[in-house]
């Protein structure tokens, strides 16, 4: 590195140590975003036919091959279909499906609406829950409550999505009958009922994140709890939720901060098993679809979103632990 | 040994155990052929058949013996593909001190960035659906972060005076990672190894069950979940049974894992 680039950049450091990091932190994430687009982009070319071949299947006639092709530009080299591809998405424009010919934009921006709503839900019950059980576990450390969490997060991290949804929908829905067993949701339903709707997906999702939530909050507060200061608020006599509260939490928040939006990411990818579970009407089934009936464009406008949330909330997870961890805010 | 196995411990040996046998003796096994029919759809469980009949009258717990070996088979070979690449060039990236490494990192980090599953779907929606696909992707997916694991441990290592040595001595860094870093990286790349083998399992289920992975009339668990999940809404719990197998696989691999990473633990600061 030369530096007469690093000049303004230490200036900067020293004026706003933190900002620098974050915005060093988002410049990491522009030319990952350029590169995934491409990637996901080239996903599709590797056959060594091509898209409209894959799509027909080996039945198609050359005239309905060749109609394809013109339709959707497949006759133009993939660079240019790249750059048309990418100014379009740009600009708002996901392009038309290969077998509905629908516009993209249109049904996703109904779909999109839905995964939002229900992994937004999700993280609004799960993120204070699994923190609660973490910081409840290291209050009784070694004791009965902190083994009883500790064999509840194991059991649930391993549980794929498909197992504990359907076992909720057996118990909850078909056995009990207390709540629907799909959630189909429709324009015209009252809010009420599509809250109704919403609670098994939401305890699924949540059975998928909470364990590692819970496993890391408790790991970073014992982290902090072997501190030495913590020895000695224990020997001025404070009590233990003292403690936790005024000295543990506030040093551990950068390391939970982290964990947490490291699994709101993983929300986002989430809901595409959940979706089909619960036949919810999001991106993710939408997306499954589409991937079932080879319809490539629809799957590589989904397959962006996903990707690009998913790349933005890591790095709001990595700015949240920047923000948070004191010792990076003033490096030495 | 200070500690005793406890019984979960147990428990989990004995469901690996027993998917082993089901895993090389199937055709043994099996009370029932993979797609005969051996009564109407949905009958609960009997003598004839232990966990019920599946949605067209085919025995349930034959399928899942049936089923046992394409599962096992599929994961480990992805998780064995995973950590032949992303094992390799992890060391490689940890040790050389070079534009390479860098470029290895840079690589992985664009690659890592992706969620797995969606770039599986991205993938699986172009290429052919068979098993060597399936290996193929599920492997490459996971090796981005069987990388980052081996990655850390021959950077880690590669510091030690040891390796500095041999380094000074002139061996060249394939004889490097063979005699003086895979020895010491064993037992976490053997946990990391048991933990990528529990994502496989669910990563090739989760395929499947979405119709993407193992295609009928082939059967793994997953599928036997996809083509049972229309029986829990007239509460027939015929896809459960797979999907617990799934689950009490993953669960007995982490437990045994966690097993031996204490046991390591123990021998390391017990000296």
């Amino acid at each position: 590195m030369s530096s007469r680039a690093l000049i303004p950049l230490r200036f900067s450091v020293r004026e706003h140590p933190i900002l620098s990091l974050v915005a060093a932190r988002v410049a990491i994430s522009i030319p990952i975003l350029f590169v995934v687009s491409i990637l996901i982009f080239a996903a599709t070319e590797v056959l060594p036919g091509d898209v409209a071949s894959a799509v027909l299947g080996q039945s198609a006639t050359p005239s309905a091959l060749a109609a394809l092709r013109a339709e959707f530009n497949l006759d133009q080299p993939a660079y240019l279909r790249y750059i048309d591809w990418l100014s379009g998405v740009l600009g708002g424009d996901l392009g038309t499906s290969f077998t509905s010919r629908r516009d993209i934009t249109e049904t996703i921006s109904l779909r999109l609406g839905n995964t939002l709503v229900l992994a937004a839900a999700t993280a609004i019950v799960t993120v204070p829950a699994a923190v609660f059980l973490g910081i409840l576990s290291v209050y009784r450390h070694n004791g009965f409550l902190d083994r009883a969490v500790n064999a509840f997060t194991r059991a649930t991290v391993a549980l794929p999505e498909f197992f504990s949804g359907y076992l909720l929908i057996f118990v909850f829905a078909v056995t009990l009958g207390w709540l629907p067993s799909s959630a189909a949701v429709f324009r015209d339903m009252s809010p009420g009922a599509r809250a109704v709707a919403l609670i098994l997906p939401c305890i699924t999702l949540a059975l998928a994140v909470i364990g590692h939530i819970t496993t890391m909050t408790r790991a970073a507060l014992l982290n902090v709890m072997s501190s030495p200061y913590i020895e000695m608020a224990e020997l001025k006599g404070l009590s233990r939720w003292t403690i936790i509260r005024r000295h543990a939490l506030p040093n551990a928040v950068g390391p939970i901060a982290n964990v947490v939006a490291l699994n709101l990411a993983y929300l986002v990818v989430g809901v595409v098993v959940v979706e089909s579970v619960f036949v919810y009407p999001g991106m993710g089934q939408y997306m499954i679809d589409a991937v079932l009936r080879r319809d490539v464009p629809t799957v590589q406008a989904c397959g962006l979103i996903f990707s690009v949330a998913y790349i933005v909330v890591n790095m709001l997870a990595d700015i949240f632990a920047l923000i948070a961890n004191p010792r990076l805010r003033h490096p030495k | 040994m200070r500690r005793l196995r406890s019984p979960a411990t147990v428990l989990a040996y004995i469901f690996l155990g027993l998917v082993f046998i089901a895993s090389v003796g199937a055709p043994w096994i099996a009370p029932h052929g993979v797609s005969e029919i051996v009564g109407r759809g949905w009958e609960p469980p009997s003598a004839n058949a232990l966990f019920g009949t599946d949605t067209v009258g085919r025995d349930l717990f034959s399928r899942l013996i049936w089923g046992a070996p394409v599962t096992m088979a599929i994961a480990l070979s992805a998780t064995l593909l995973a950590f032949l690449l992303g094992g390799a060039t992890g060391m490689l990236a940890g040790l050389s001190r070079g534009r390479f490494g860098m470029l290895l990192d840079r690589m992985n980090d664009v690659l890592i960035s992706l969620p797995t599953l969606i770039s599986a779907l991205v993938l699986l929606s172009v290429l052919p659906r068979n098993t060597f696909i399936l290996v193929a992707v599920i492997g490459l997916l996971e090796s981005t972060r069987v990388f980052r694991v081996s990655r850390a441990l021959a950077a880690e290592l590669g510091a030690m005076e040891f390796v500095e040595v041999a380094r000074l001595r002139g061996e060249n860094l394939f004889w490097i990672i063979r005699a003086e870093v895979l020895p010491n990286a064993l037992t976490p790349l053997l946990a990391e190894f048991g933990l990528r083998f529990t994502l496989a399992v669910i990563f090739l289920s989760t395929l499947s069950f979405l119709g993407l992975g193992i295609q009928p009339p082939a059967v793994d668990w997953g599928s036997l979940v996809r083509e049972n999940k229309d029986g829990i809404v007239f509460s027939v719990g015929a896809a459960l049974i797979p999907g617990a197998a799934i689950a009490l696989l993953a669960i007995s691999v982490n437990l045994v894992v966690d097993r031996l990473l204490e046991r390591s633990a123990a021998t390391r600061s017990g000296r």
